[in-house]
């Protein structure tokens, strides 16, 4: 049964709301929880439920996802039948490129999926964070002879406005779909995970795409017209962890999450474990002055300073007499003496210099993009060198590869923004 | 040039009594993630050597797991790749490997078959990181037979328990003397040996077996030191021999601690490659401690850890203290338990309030699985 399931993962989106972090990169590429990236998740998922035939979409800056996705080999996928195929958007005569929306999307791919010719096709996006067994969902797919199925969780009703809500009769048949409602009728929220049975999800697609009023997406025409026409559409409720990590914020929060002491999100489970591709480091080391709770510590860490409540990712050095809490540091950050970090994410690679502050004074609205930053949590971006005694306050960006020289005396105060 | 790695990753390794009672001393764990192993399959790749074989005997079955298909130090190849050569039966040979030198011999058709055209032989349970095309330039440069990788002796060696060679001002080496009971050199020959294969080849066909087995070293190449030219390179950086006891083996974790010693290992050389497990980062919870340590993937630390090396998926419950010690894979100690100055293989299991208490020169070591 499992060979006749494709697993479609959509992994172009940006993800504008995490700011500098997918400036560079596609979301899917974010690095989480220590070190994994974002797309591990669907990838691990997949593979454990049995679903060993994976295409990942991808189109924006594609080239991080890429390099991590390799052959698949971290997840098993890479093999003589099936394996993961990378599925870039291409030309053909008529010169149209991009993938318009996320239907358009396996629209476009229709050739790679008459190949593969399964009997279902499990639609994913790479942008989630969540262990589910996709085989619990297509078993209730099948038992309700359903042509199309919709993994839903429920959400507390003052949540509901930020999803596509999806109303359900006793026999969990989709009756009514609400896109982000005021009134919500239910609290049954689309989590973008779709098994539809391939012959059907052809024709509509094929349909959808000569639609020209259509956006081409799924969330937007595809389900809403599906439950417009009565078609036998239902809800498969899933009650496990969730998490869309869309915004600086809720990023910092799923991170921080995992330090609980016992995480939602359960990274320790052998049968459903998460693979990632990873540098080859040794364990981490705790100096004799070191001082670490409530935090995670990833390999090739060198630890002299104190840590609370956070997590570093790989490779990630901290300085004696440092200080730093309620932060995230991405792998290969490097982190001088003296340094006092809270309320914090320091990407990949980025070096701060001794005696720094990040975190300190009051909220302060942001001056460039107050739509993204919008907490207390100040953001140094990729490959940003920040030097001696600098000090930066709340809700700040400092942009990927900003030198030393960027600006004068390092005085940034909240809110500010340095390119 | 190509280069055929040999490893020999057969002994037991006597000295490390209850620690090997199940493996073979090229497969015992160190620095909290790698096997013995890792260090020189790891050397030998980064050196360009892309056919390696393994010679195994005593119980290789966790040596074999870990090394699978060899894919993680990109051994997994239509060409070359990784080779396990274990002893075996035939209708001319009903033997197991009688030494070094016989074990190769069993493998004749090994050699014969690669398209390499020099060996390079190296033990499994050495912990340095190398790369051998320094002495392979030397080799030519000499133009030598036979060269081994030798390194004079500090004090926190015993002399007598390694190899001793002297040389005279070229490198050559003029005097072998092994493990004699009074030092005659501090250079002591490190078990690593490059040669041509036809060479060695030759020089094992022209051996006649002892009743007792035959040793490459003492039996197929020493008898040959005048004849031949046998030079000796240096190697000045970390190396230790693990072979040598639980004593020298507790000595090589702790040296881990030292930023020189993970400096050379891990990051100025070669990436040293491993198995993987695909286990999340460690965590410390809200009581925990850890100083001067090393802390491996997958543990979850809420007591105290001083000194210590803590290996993957270790669990260190509320108010259990750990020092000196080496805690291998999956163990748990429990609330309140204290040890100081042991050793614990896997899947051990220390009951609350246990109190386990050695010295830095009596080690307490528990076997795989014990529950106390």
């Amino acid at each position: 049964m499992h060979s006749s399931i494709v697993a479609m993962v959509l992994a172009g989106g940006q993800g504008t709301r995490l700011g500098v972090l997918t400036e560079d990169i596609a979301k899917p590429a974010v690095p989480f929880g220590g070190k994994y990236r974002i797309i591990d998740f669907a990838l691990s998922n997949c593979v454990n439920s049995g679903i060993y035939k994976v295409g990942v979409l991808t189109q924006y800056k594609p080239h991080k996802l890429n390099a991590h996705i390799g052959i698949g080999r971290p997840w098993d996928l890479d093999r003589k039948g099936g394996g993961v195929t990378v599925l870039q958007p291409y030309t053909y005569e008529s010169g149209k490129a991009w993938f318009k929306g996320t239907a358009d999307a396996i629209y476009e791919n229709l050739d790679f999926l008459d190949e593969a010719n399964p009997k279902y096709v499990l639609i994913l996006s790479g942008d989630h964070i969540y262990g589910m067994d996709y085989m619990d969902m297509l078993n209730f797919h099948i038992s309700k002879h359903a042509k199309a199925s919709c993994a839903c969780m429920n959400v507390p009703l003052n949540e509901t406005f930020r999803f596509g809500i999806m109303v359900t009769d006793i026999s969990k048949r989709i009756v009514e779909f609400q896109e982000k409602p005021q009134q919500a009728k239910s609290t049954l929220a689309s989590l973008g995970i779709y098994i539809f049975n391939w012959d059907f999800l052809r024709e509509v697609l094929i349909q959808d795409a000569k639609d020209e009023s259509s956006s081409h997406d799924f969330g937007k025409d595809i389900i809403p017209k599906m439950v417009g026409e009565k078609d036998d559409i239902f809800a498969f409720e899933y009650d496990g962890y969730w998490r869309d990590v869309g915004t600086i914020y809720s990023y910092w929060e799923s991170n921080l999450e995992l330090i609980q002491s016992i995480p939602q999100l359960n990274l320790y489970n052998n049968s459903w474990r998460f693979y990632t591709r990873t540098e080859e480091m040794p364990p981490a080391y705790f100096g004799k002055e070191s001082v670490c709770t409530n935090s995670l510590v990833s390999e090739g860490c060198e630890i002299h300073g104190v840590l609370n409540k956070s997590i570093l990712f790989q490779g990630v050095q901290v300085g004696k007499g440092s200080l730093i809490q309620d932060s995230i540091i991405l792998t290969g950050a490097t982190i001088g003496d003296g340094v006092e970090i809270s309320n914090a994410i320091i990407a990949e690679n980025a070096q701060i210099g001794s005696g720094t502050k990040i975190g300190v004074g009051e909220y302060a609205e942001n001056e460039e993009n107050p739509g993204v930053y919008n907490s207390n949590i100040s953001v140094i971006g990729y490959h940003a060198i920040i030097p001696e005694n600098a000090t930066i306050s709340k809700n700040c960006v400092v942009h990927n590869g900003v030198k030393e020289n960027a600006t004068d005396n390092w005085q940034v105060p909240s809110g500010k923004c340095v390119r | 040039m190509k280069v055929l790695g040999l490893i020999f990753a057969g002994g037991r390794g006597e000295n490390l009594g209850l620690l090997t009672t199940k493996r073979a001393s090229a497969a015992l764990p160190v620095a909290g993630k790698y096997r013995m192993i890792d260090f020189t399959m790891s050397n030998m790749v980064a050196s360009d050597i892309r056919r390696v074989g393994v010679l195994t005997q005593y119980s290789p079955r966790s040596l074999i797991d870990h090394l699978g298909s060899g894919k993680e130090w990109d051994l997994d190849r239509k060409h070359g790749g990784l080779a396990l050569l274990q002893p075996y039966m035939a209708i001319s040979n009903k033997y197991w490997y009688r030494g070094t030198g016989d074990a190769i011999h069993q493998n004749m058709t090994f050699l014969r078959r690669s398209d390499e055209d020099y060996v390079l032989m190296a033990s499994g349970d050495h912990i340095y990181s190398f790369n051998y095309s320094e002495m392979f330039n030397f080799h030519f440069s000499k133009g030598a037979d036979v060269t081994f990788l030798y390194k004079e002796l500090d004090e926190t060696y015993n002399l007598s328990e390694y190899g001793q060679l002297e040389t005279d001002s070229d490198g050559r080496i003029i005097r072998f003397e092994e493990k004699p009971s009074q030092p005659v050199s501090k250079k002591a020959f490190l078990g690593i040996y490059f040669l041509n294969k036809h060479l060695l080849m030759d020089l094992l066909y022209n051996t006649i077996p002892q009743s007792d087995g035959y040793d490459i070293l003492l039996d197929v190449l020493i008898p040959s030191l005048n004849k031949l030219r046998f030079y000796a390179y240096p190697f000045d950086g970390y190396w230790r021999n693990t072979k040598k006891g639980i004593n020298e083996y507790f000595k090589i974790n702790m040296d881990l601690l030292n930023n020189e010693v993970r400096q050379q290992l891990f990051y100025t050389g070669n990436n040293v490659h491993t198995k993987l497990k695909d286990l999340p980062s460690p965590k410390c919870t809200g009581t925990a401690h850890v100083e001067n340590s090393i802390v491996s993937d997958g543990c979850i630390i809420s007591g105290r850890v001083i000194n210590s090396i803590i290996s993957r998926g270790v669990q260190i419950k509320a108010g259990a203290v750990v020092e000196n010690s080496i805690v291998m894979q999956d163990t748990v100690i429990e609330e309140g338990a204290h040890v100081k100055y042991s050793i614990f293989d896997k899947e051990c299991n220390i009951r609350t309030e246990k109190r386990l208490v050695g010295r830095k020169d009596d080690l307490l070591v528990f076997e795989k699985g014990s529950v106390i």
